[in-house]
């Protein structure tokens, strides 16, 4: 089931949260809103389950007009990043809630929450109330409660965010599995580039209430649009008036024309990486990110003079 | 936005010690007990005393009394009416207060502490200027046949009046802890709004409730004041319990009689304030997970 919003504008006092956002996602995708805190990502996933109205614009979700349905009548699967659990209701009767209040018959709840909770790896836990889990199961069981009326999408509201590295990334992969099983068109939002990039097919960068770029992971990475998108999806650098990415640079002991000599000025290394920062002759303090290996292999030390420049396939833009 | 849930451990307060020496604690304990032990426990105990001092005969004899009975029956009915309309009312503004905004927000939320601050006596009074045959409704409650003032109707307002605040405050904390994200959770899997109130926000709030309606019910057995200037003060008719021990020892100078009624009404409000403790334990504990 597509979803798509057109020309949605969203104010707080004077604050601009959206300004002109056009969004289509396309049926059974995996999308990920990215951005920094603040620009607007969520104020859009809110919008599209309806739990905020925008000021003008439309939702369509599965070519219908949704803009003035009440969140309840838009059949929007939504996860928030504090798991919402109901805590007075076991992690069964949470998972049940939306089917019990649509009056399904007892049988049917029964298998169908049964069927969810072992979904979900939960079905050990169904006495047990939300505050007898842990970070990670909570919004597990969150997602089978929103699975469980067959939304027509599922919207995510930074549903890692609040949990640490180690779950975050274990519930990433199980989120990327769960959609190639459940197809359910699903929406999320996170800041972290490196969460979108993993887990969704498609990815929308959202800043300052605007879409800076709308592309496939690889795309955006390798092709992004502004200095904006290049910087937030992974880490920058200045060489000779470009931006470019410090992995994307070549490192030479011999002089090459189109290459800038520098020395380098401090090494860092960090498990199997190594940062040199250098002072290029231009007068540049770019650093570059090589392998352990790579480093070895130059002999890279402090006070090595050595000559870059951006790699055949790197991305650059020109800086202003 | 809600915090996140943390684990428990997090809200542990630091070990007594750490804050003050022990003398310190000896000392505060000292100075509680002997504020308890004055100010409450003596007077309650010498009030049991008293009350039994004549015997348990005369006790039995002073609180079946006809005009005893029915001073406690009109006691428990306006309680009773009092605290179903403070569990309406104030889980209703509660809700207004923490969900929404609106012009006036903050003067609602002041006014609605007024009778905490205000002389129950001045609320009975202002009620006799609304309500009473000279009052601004008097006349129109006149033709309907409703007699307000000096009759039950006028017990209830002014016990509501004062005993409301009670239940709102308790409720408040819990709402604006809560948040309102499940709800909004209930609302994306089909829940209309009644829904939402019935399974979501009563359980939620359902201690707090509880909580606010027990101190309020205490309140209601207790109220004097404001119950003296609207009822008339009528023996057989609207004499409360409190107004009839006030009676018996001031006027009859039955002061045995007196502490009889006084006694029951003690007995309802430990009962009631032990309820509270054991609600606020179990709220306390839900909370904390």
């Amino acid at each position: 089931m597509s979803i798509e919003a057109k020309g949605i504008n969203k104010r707080f006092g004077s604050f601009v949260a959206l300004e002109d956002v056009d969004l289509t996602v396309a049926s059974g995708a995996l999308t990920a809103l990215l951005g920094p805190s603040g620009g607007g990502k969520s104020t859009l996933l809110r919008i599209i389950a309806g739990l905020e109205e925008p000021d003008t614009g439309t939702v369509l979700i599965d070519g219908a007009d949704s803009t003035q349905l009440p969140p309840q009548r838009r059949n929007v699967g939504f996860v928030f990043q504090h798991y919402a659990a109901f805590k007075h209701l076991s992690v069964f009767r949470n998972v049940a809630f939306g089917l019990e209040i649509r009056k399904t018959p007892k049988a049917e709840i029964d298998r169908r929450v049964t069927e969810l909770l072992e979904l979900v790896h939960l079905e050990q836990f169904g006495d047990r109330l939300p505050s007898q889990l842990s970070g990670g199961q909570r919004q597990r069981m969150a997602l089978a409660r929103a699975l469980a009326v067959e939304p027509k999408v599922l919207l995510l509201d930074e549903p890692f965010g609040a949990l640490d590295a180690q779950v975050r990334k274990e519930l990433r992969d199980w989120l990327r599995r769960l959609h190639d099983e459940v197809h359910v068109t699903t929406v999320f939002v996170t800041h972290d580039q490196e969460e979108a990039m993993e887990v969704a097919d498609e990815l929308v960068v959202i800043n300052h209430g605007r879409i800076e770029q709308v592309g496939s992971p690889d795309d955006v990475y390798d092709r992004p649009a502004n200095s904006f998108v290049m910087g937030f999806l992974g880490p920058v650098t200045q060489l000779g008036g470009h931006t470019v990415r410090p992995h994307d640079i070549e490192v030479l002991t011999q002089a090459v024309t189109g290459a800038i000599g520098a020395e380098v000025t401090r090494m860092q290394r960090i498990g199997f990486e190594v940062r040199a920062e250098l002072r290029a002759d231009d007068g540049g303090e770019p650093w570059v990110q090589l392998t352990r290996g790579q480093a070895e292999s130059l002999g890279l030390d402090v006070g090595s003079r050595v000559w870059l420049r951006p790699a055949p396939h790197a991305s650059v833009l020109t800086s202003r | 936005m809600p915090k996140p849930t943390r684990p428990r451990e997090e809200f542990q307060t630091p070990a007594v010690g750490v804050v003050g020496s022990r003398t310190t604690r000896t000392a505060l304990r000292a100075v509680a007990l002997l504020y308890v032990g004055i100010l409450v426990l003596v007077p309650v105990l010498l009030v049991v005393w008293r009350t039994f001092k004549p015997g348990l005969g005369s006790f039995f004899d002073a609180i079946t009394d006809p005009l005893a009975v029915h001073a406690f029956r009109l006691t428990g009915e306006v309680a009773g009416i009092s605290v179903v309309l403070d569990t309406v009312f104030g889980i209703g503004v509660a809700l207004l207060l923490v969900r929404y905004r609106f012009p006036g927000k903050r003067l609602l939320s002041a006014f609605i502490d007024l009778p905490v601050s205000v002389s129950p006596i001045v609320v009975g009074l202002a009620l006799v200027l609304v309500y009473g045959s000279s009052g601004w409704f008097g006349g129109t409650l006149d033709r309907a046949g409703l007699q307000v003032i000096n009759a039950t109707p006028s017990l209830v307002i002014a016990t509501v009046f004062v005993s409301l605040p009670l239940v709102v405050r308790a409720v408040v904390p819990v709402l604006e802890q809560a948040g309102n994200e499940q709800e909004q959770a209930a609302a994306s899997l089909g829940a209309r709004a009644w829904t939402q109130l019935w399974r979501i926000t009563l359980p939620t709030i359902r201690e707090a409730v509880t909580y606010g309606v027990v101190l309020s019910l205490a309140r209601c057995l207790g109220e004097y004041g404001a119950v003296l200037v609207v009822s008339g003060n009528i023996e057989g008719r609207t004499e409360t319990a409190t107004l009839r021990i006030d009676n018996l020892y001031e006027a009859d100078l039955q002061t045995d009689a007196a502490y009889a009624i006084t006694f029951v009404l003690v007995l309802v409000a430990v009962v009631a304030i032990l309820v509270a403790a054991y609600v606020r334990r179990r709220q306390e504990a839900s909370s904390a997970a």
